[in-house]
């Protein structure tokens, strides 16, 4: 499963761009391989962060990730929900388990990541473990 | 590593084995000044040589002083259940554990001893220790740092100059703007705190009692700092909690302190322990080990290792510490040493050690020329007089007397020539404080 409308990075983070502003969250294969996630540490809004950057850390049961920028921006919104349900980031990664959303600094560099096919085939590959 | 003795014949085998000639051949490509040549090691002693060198070494020094030492170490009463219960061999194991689960009732101990560290300084979460008092402060700046991602952190000058020294040497590379405050008359001085508090501020830290046994409520320091966003964070001495209203009660965000004066014998360096506690809005940026309570899958009540992902097997170089062990032995003696003085016991012995240094005072300012420095703040058991002279010449002179007559406070202040801290514990009779005064009389009046 996944959706046509995002763009992915290597990180297994998509992002869904909507004029300047775009929706970040983990992927459902990100998910699934971490487990039972049980904190989502939710960025600062205001932040900056260049691509690529830190931007926040989830806990499951058997990890802890750092979510990374897939674009350079500011935060501009948390998911505040995940602090009392971070489920969510399982049940619904392309819904209502988005993690922050970002103002975009330089709107080009979504054209650096991957389309939908693009990270099946990098799944399939080197990003499958 | 372990040494493993071996024989010449060994060692010739060993070289024949690898094709060279000699040990000097073998080592030949390091510089002869980095060689460390012939060791001027005396031959072997039989176990009874040793240990009849060693009493001799050991009767150097200078043991059964009347002690009056303080400075953040205090010398109380340890009973001797402490060491009866601490040394089961469930228990005498320092290390932490990795394999946690396995270890009930270690955890379970962990899990008390954080359950009464965070009564005693009213806060909501400890975890289960650090190394000492210096590194507990040192971490609690590193968690501030954390909490609120700013670089400057206000240290007040009445936090112990050991602490002080501990964190400037800990910080120096990490590119954070450490500022010390100076104090004002034995207490940190509010409009110089005020003056450092600013939008980078990620924390002030003080001391109650302070360095110089001075009593604070430091609730409007803490007020000040959250206006402005950072943290306050308190380090204290815990028999002082038996009286003294608690660093949660004043508002503040991390609580460290010395447990030393939870059961811990008093010798040169440590072991001693790291307490701390926080609100537990911050728990995830807390640094150590934490032991939670929870059910198994069939309901009954059980004890894990919690909140791991702060930690270094799992976050790696991204952990909330490089401290990837706990006091865990020193943490169970200061859990049996509050258990067996109990909550009536611990106000009790607060008490009794205020009522003592009370004697005292009244003790060593009869004596001509002494007098008191920081007089119009509150103390406890620990207070700071003026001598007529230098401090360490009166110390010396009492040494000859077998009286450890208290700390020179020149050594860390150039300024207080004359001042000596005195700490006065249970441990102190009333015929202890009379051949205090007795000969400190006798020494600044002939």
């Amino acid at each position: 499963m996944i959706p046509e409308d995002l763009s992915y990075s290597e990180q297994h983070e998509w992002i869904r761009a909507e004029g300047k502003v775009g929706t970040v969250g983990i992927t459902d294969h990100a998910q699934d391989a971490l487990g039972d996630v049980t904190f989502v540490e939710l960025p600062v809004t205001g932040a900056e962060l260049a691509k690529g950057q830190e931007a926040c850390a989830i806990e499951s049961t058997k990890a802890a990730v750092s979510v990374y920028a897939p674009v350079s921006g500011k935060v501009v919104e948390a998911n505040a929900e995940l602090e009392d349900d971070p489920g969510l980031v399982n049940s619904s990664p392309y819904g209502d388990g988005w993690i922050y959303k970002i103002e975009l600094s330089a709107p080009a560099e979504l054209t650096s990541l991957m389309d939908a096919a693009q990270y099946g085939d990098f799944l399939a590959t080197e990003g499958g473990h | 590593m372990p040494f493993i003795a071996n024989t010449k014949a060994q060692r010739e085998q060993m070289l024949a084995a690898i094709g060279s000639e000699s040990v000097e051949e073998l080592f030949a490509d390091i510089p002869p000044d980095l060689q460390c040549g012939e060791l001027n090691v005396p031959p072997g002693l039989t176990e009874q040589e040793v240990r009849t060198r060693i009493a001799a070494l050991a009767d150097r020094n200078s043991g059964g002083l009347i002690s009056f030492l303080g400075g953040g170490f205090y010398d109380h009463f340890i009973p001797a259940a402490l060491d009866a219960i601490v040394s089961r061999s469930e228990f005498y194991t320092a290390y932490t554990p990795y394999q946690p689960e396995i270890s009930q009732g270690t955890l379970q101990a962990i899990y008390e001893y954080q359950s009464a560290i965070c009564r005693l300084t009213d806060m909501e979460v400890a975890n289960a220790s650090l190394y000492d008092g210096g590194t507990a402060v040192y971490e609690a700046i590193m968690m501030a740092l954390r909490v609120t991602g700013r670089r400057k952190v206000v240290v007040d000058e009445t936090v112990s100059p050991i602490y002080r020294k501990m964190v400037r040497s800990y910080t120096s590379n990490l590119g954070i703007a450490l500022v010390e405050t100076p104090a004002a008359e034995g207490l940190p001085d509010r409009d110089a705190v005020a003056e450092q508090i600013d939008g980078d501020t990620a924390a002030v830290i003080v001391q109650n009692p302070n360095f110089f046994g001075c009593i604070d409520d430091v609730t409007d320091l803490a007020e000040l700092v959250h206006q402005r966003g950072g943290l306050l964070v308190v380090s204290c001495y815990p028999i002082s909690l038996g009286l003294l209203k608690p660093p949660g009660q004043m508002g503040a965000d991390i609580v460290v302190g010395e447990g030393q004066s939870l059961g811990m014998p008093l010798s040169f360096g440590g072991p001693y322990l790291g307490l701390m506690a926080s609100r537990l809005k911050y728990v995830r940026k807390m640094p150590g080990r934490i032991a939670g309570r929870t059910v198994d899958a069939r309901g009954r009540k059980g004890f894990v290792l919690t909140l791991q992902a702060r930690e270094q097997h799992i976050r790696r170089e991204r952990a909330t510490s490089n401290i990837c062990t706990n006091e865990g032995l020193c943490a169970l003696r200061a859990l049996v040493y509050l258990s067996l003085l109990g909550k009536e016991g611990l106000v009790e012995l607060a008490r009794i050690c205020a009522a003592k240094a009370d004697y005292l005072r009244g003790r060593l300012l009869a004596v001509p020329g002494v007098t008191m420095r920081f007089g119009h703040r509150s103390h406890l058991n620990e207070f700071v007089v003026n001598l007529p002279m230098a401090a360490d010449k009166v110390i010396r002179g009492l040494f000859g007397r077998g009286l450890a007559a208290g700390f020179p406070l020149v050594r860390y202040f150039p300024e207080m020539n004359n001042c000596l801290l005195v700490a006065v514990t249970e441990q102190r009779t009333k015929e202890d404080m009379d051949f205090l005064a007795h000969s400190l009389e006798v020494i600044l009046c002939g």
